[in-house]
């Protein structure tokens, strides 16, 4: 006999102490998506000076990129995006119904990979920016 | 019966769309960064260099797809999680419109900027 029951509003976040391995990759995965959408407004807008002068474009970008704040952010903004990258291809297996059984280890396997790919490229973010 | 777990409107195509748009996403997006930050260096950046890049027809639209594909993405990724917050009715629709509004101004802006680089469509 069918059951049904009421799972309460889906984005309840007071429930944090019931999430289980899938519903934290659940909420990362909105989070980085959040961060990557509104970073995406922002990049349009920084690229944008490129329609006033090519030197306005030039001198912007490398104004910015000899922030340390900057660099710092960057090497945030490679965290979600990888984070995304790498969960994103787990919810496509996920929706094709490979690997259900071993959903949660591949959220781990996505955090450890991105820790390892964001520390291993920290020198090549932050290159040349203490002078 | 089944329960129903989707957020997404039954009989809708948006789904479909959100995961084929990811599956070019997790691609593109990775390639994005390893050329802008591991081949090229973001501080090393130029008009000049940008400029070179999207004369190449096969890059230039390679950006265009990715503009609109990740305008996409997020937008209806935006639009699902504010569904999923509860959204409704008027607010519903006026989420709708904004988000509609913005996704057309950042793709007009990102193409405009693209042909600025490129000079025009490099055909």
């Amino acid at each position: 006999m069918s059951q049904s029951y009421n799972r309460g509003l889906i984005e309840d976040f007071g429930r944090w102490r019931e999430f289980s391995a899938g519903m934290w990759a659940w909420v990362f995965h909105k989070f980085t998506g959040w961060v990557l959408v509104g970073y995406l407004f922002t990049h349009i807008a920084v690229l944008s000076t490129a329609l006033q002068s090519p030197d306005a474009y030039t001198t912007t970008i490398q104004t910015l990129e000899g922030l340390l704040v900057v660099r710092i952010l960057e090497v945030g903004l490679l965290a979600v995006a990888v984070f995304h990258i790498l969960n994103g291809l787990r919810l496509l297996f996920v929706d094709l119904g490979v690997g259900l059984e071993s959903q949660d280890k591949s959220f781990y396997a996505s955090l450890l990979l991105t820790g390892a790919i964001v520390v291993a490229s920290v020198p090549t973010f932050l290159a040349g920016v203490f002078g | 019966m089944a329960e129903r777990y989707s957020s997404f409107q039954a009989g809708g195509r948006r789904w479909l769309w959100q995961r084929i748009t990811a599956a070019f996403l997790v691609v593109v997006l990775a390639f994005h960064f390893f050329l802008l930050h591991f081949v090229h260096h973001a501080d090393e950046v130029t008009f000049a260099m940008s400029q070179g890049r999207m004369q190449e027809l096969t890059y230039f639209s390679l950006m265009i797809l990715f503009l609109l594909t990740a305008t996409f993405h997020g937008v209806n990724g935006v639009y699902n999680a504010l569904i999923n917050q509860g959204l409704t009715g008027t607010r519903k629709t006026a989420a709708k419109l904004v988000l509609g509004v913005a996704s057309a101004v950042v793709i007009v802006q990102g193409v405009r900027t693209a042909l600025a680089w490129a000079g025009g469509v490099p055909l």
